[in-house]
């Protein structure tokens, strides 16, 4: 397990990117931000096909970049997985895994046993003997992911990796990149922005803006408390840390969120429940009816939020401090029918149909 | 088919028949009775066996020269390079015959190179095969370098790029990724090579001649025998007709696949 360690900064025409970012050992960091923000030309530079224009890149001692140094792509050990998987069209799934050990020196059968082994690894040992036109975008996926990890690369870059699949196929194929990647314990840098790729991947989110690292945190810290303008707004999602459970996810204390599981996860294992705040329904009085889940919190702040009020829950005196900062929006007739203020005690309550639980940290 | 207008039809069956005409004429023109027996003269034989020999040492020159060149142009960032490129598209457009003199006169006996190679190791290019397939590879280079280019460039440098990530030399990168991904290309752009080398005319009979067995080739005997033996000049083109069509017959399939 290495540890990247970038200061750099590139210039390509009008654009500039200048950017400081560690990834510790066996981490994963999602990158987020908004298209042209420079995510994918950090991306290039740490793969080495950019060269940087100021700078230093260190991967587990060894100086891969400096105004000295420039190490070629092939020699770094830096794997890329982008959104289309490109596998080479005149080989078979099983050859184009096989082809990073072969390039770095492994003989024929050493190589194809690494890839046989990585195919078993990404469920696609079927696919073995199929050219790329024969498999299916999920399927090509799998396939890519196995051949950037037969490389035993010491940093895995993930530029977008469900950006051009299948709505249906992007949890499978994401759940799948989850197990290998904690598997393996390659230290990862995952681009996105998609909020779910990075809770269900990252442990650490890093917000980049106009080329410059506007925000850095845990990933619930981001998502729940943003502080970039940016990460405000892909984010705004309630989120609710735990472990899942057959109904959908339990917090430490015990409180059960009632939810579907769109991804296969394991019970117990640890998870996010998600909602949008819009789903949020606000009562005086614990509600009955419908499977919902009920939270009782302390009103702590009213904003307005375009056409909608967004209405802050704080916890109440000795109740759990999760609920700090969930947010509950709401149609401004609805606040003042309801008649509450900052300081009253509310029921924040969301409808299971309304929350997915992901798999997320360790 | 309904967006095609409707005047243009006219001119695109005139364009067709300019083209298919011809051919079946000389289809009608074959004096079949005497057919086997005018294509296996000697000097139709050998002017035959020289226009493969040489076309494919053409197409092997074409190969080993104008694929790094494609190469070269396709992905290097060397500056000046579209003054490169229209400098290999040269041949396309200038008459061969003016092609043959420029080589005649740089590899003449008194040219700056042929007068070297004379002095120093008593070699005479011009009038020789070696001649034939120079004045040949002038010609059909082109049809190679950019036939190939094409292929580079829609292929792109992506899988390139990804080869790199996965620890793949330059070295290995152009021999498991780039040359069979543009496979295709090279093959026809290689045909197509071939095909043109064994139609020329003008180049090689002004730096060549037109010497049996030695620079004779196909399209030579075939002009030397119009002139008084109009027969057996219809039975060889007929000949290189029959080739041309292989030769399309061979590249398109691949195309369409």
């Amino acid at each position: 397990m290495s540890r990247l360690a970038a200061d750099v900064g590139v210039v390509r025409g009008s654009f500039e990117l200048d950017v400081s970012l560690t990834v510790e050992p066996g981490e994963v960091v999602a990158l987020l931000g908004s298209n042209g923000a420079g995510k994918s030309t950090l991306l290039g530079a740490l793969a080495g096909l950019y060269r940087p224009t100021r700078g230093e890149i260190v991967l587990g001692g060894r100086t891969l970049s400096s105004p000295s140094v420039a190490v070629p792509v092939h020699r770094r050990r830096v794997g890329l997985l982008s959104q289309q998987a490109l596998l080479f069209p005149h080989l078979t799934a099983l050859d184009n895994v096989a082809f990073g050990p072969r390039s770095t020196g492994g003989g024929r059968r050493a190589a194809r046993e690494t890839a046989q082994r990585w195919l078993d690894e990404v469920d696609a040992a079927a696919l073995a003997g199929r050219r790329p036109a024969q498999l299916s975008g999920g399927q090509a996926q799998r396939v890519a992911i196995a051949r950037a990890l037969a490389c035993d690369p010491e940093l895995l870059l993930l530029d977008e990796p469900f950006a051009a699949l299948d709505v249906d196929a992007t949890p499978a194929i994401r759940s799948l990149l989850r197990r290998v990647v904690r598997a393996t314990g390659v230290t990862t840098l995952v681009v996105t922005h998609d909020v779910l790729d990075a809770v269900v991947l990252a442990d650490r989110i890093v917000v980049l803006d106009a080329g410059r690292v506007v925000e850095t945190g845990t990933t619930t810290d981001v998502l729940t408390r943003p502080r970039s303008a940016f990460a405000a707004r892909i984010a705004g999602l309630d989120l609710v840390p735990g472990r899942s459970s057959a109904e959908g996810l339990v917090t430490g204390e015990g409180t059960v969120v009632v939810g579907t599981h769109p991804e296969p996860v394991e019970q117990g294992e640890p998870a996010v429940a998600l909602f949008a705040p819009a789903s949020v329904s606000v009562f005086r009085d614990k509600p009955g009816g419908s499977p919902r889940t009920a939270l009782p919190v302390r009103l702590a702040a009213m904003e307005p939020h375009g056409e909608l009020v967004r209405l802050r829950a704080a916890p109440l005196d000795g109740g759990p401090g999760w609920v700090e900062g969930l947010a509950a929006d709401v149609t401004p007739a609805a606040v003042a029918e309801l008649g509450v203020e900052p300081g009253d005690d509310v029921w924040f309550a969301v409808k299971a149909a309304e929350v997915t639980v992901h798999p997320a940290g360790r | 088919m309904n967006g095609v207008p409707r005047f243009l039809w006219l001119p695109a069956a005139l364009a067709w028949l300019l083209v298919a005409v011809p051919v079946v004429g000389l289809l009608l023109r074959v004096d079949l009775s005497n057919f086997f027996a005018l294509v296996t003269s000697d000097a139709a034989l050998a002017a035959l066996w020289l226009s493969l020999k040489t076309g494919l040492a053409t197409m092997v020159c074409c190969l080993v020269l104008g694929g790094p060149l494609a190469i070269v142009l396709a992905r290097s960032h060397l500056p000046g390079l579209p003054f490169i490129r229209s400098v290999v598209l040269l041949p396309l457009v200038l008459p061969p015959v003016v092609g043959g003199l420029t080589l005649l006169f740089l590899l003449g006996r008194t040219g700056p190179v042929g007068g070297f190679l004379y002095d120093e190791f008593g070699i005479t290019v011009p009038f020789s095969t070696t001649a034939v397939v120079l004045a040949q590879t002038f010609v059909a280079m082109p049809f190679l370098v950019v036939s190939l280019e094409g292929s580079l460039r829609t292929a792109g440098e992506r899988y390139e790029a990804v080869a790199a990530t996965l620890g793949a030399s330059p070295v290995t990168t152009l021999w498991r990724v780039t040359i069979p991904v543009v496979l295709p290309g090279l093959l026809s752009g290689s045909v197509l090579a071939f095909a043109r080398a064994l139609g020329e005319f003008g180049a090689t009979i002004t730096f060549a001649g037109s010497l049996q067995g030695t620079t004779r080739t196909l399209p030579l005997l075939i002009y030397l025998q119009s002139q008084d033996d109009i027969d057996g000049a219809v039975a060889m083109s007929l000949v290189l007709v029959v080739i041309a069509i292989l030769v399309i017959v061979v590249t398109r399939t691949r195309d369409v696949r």
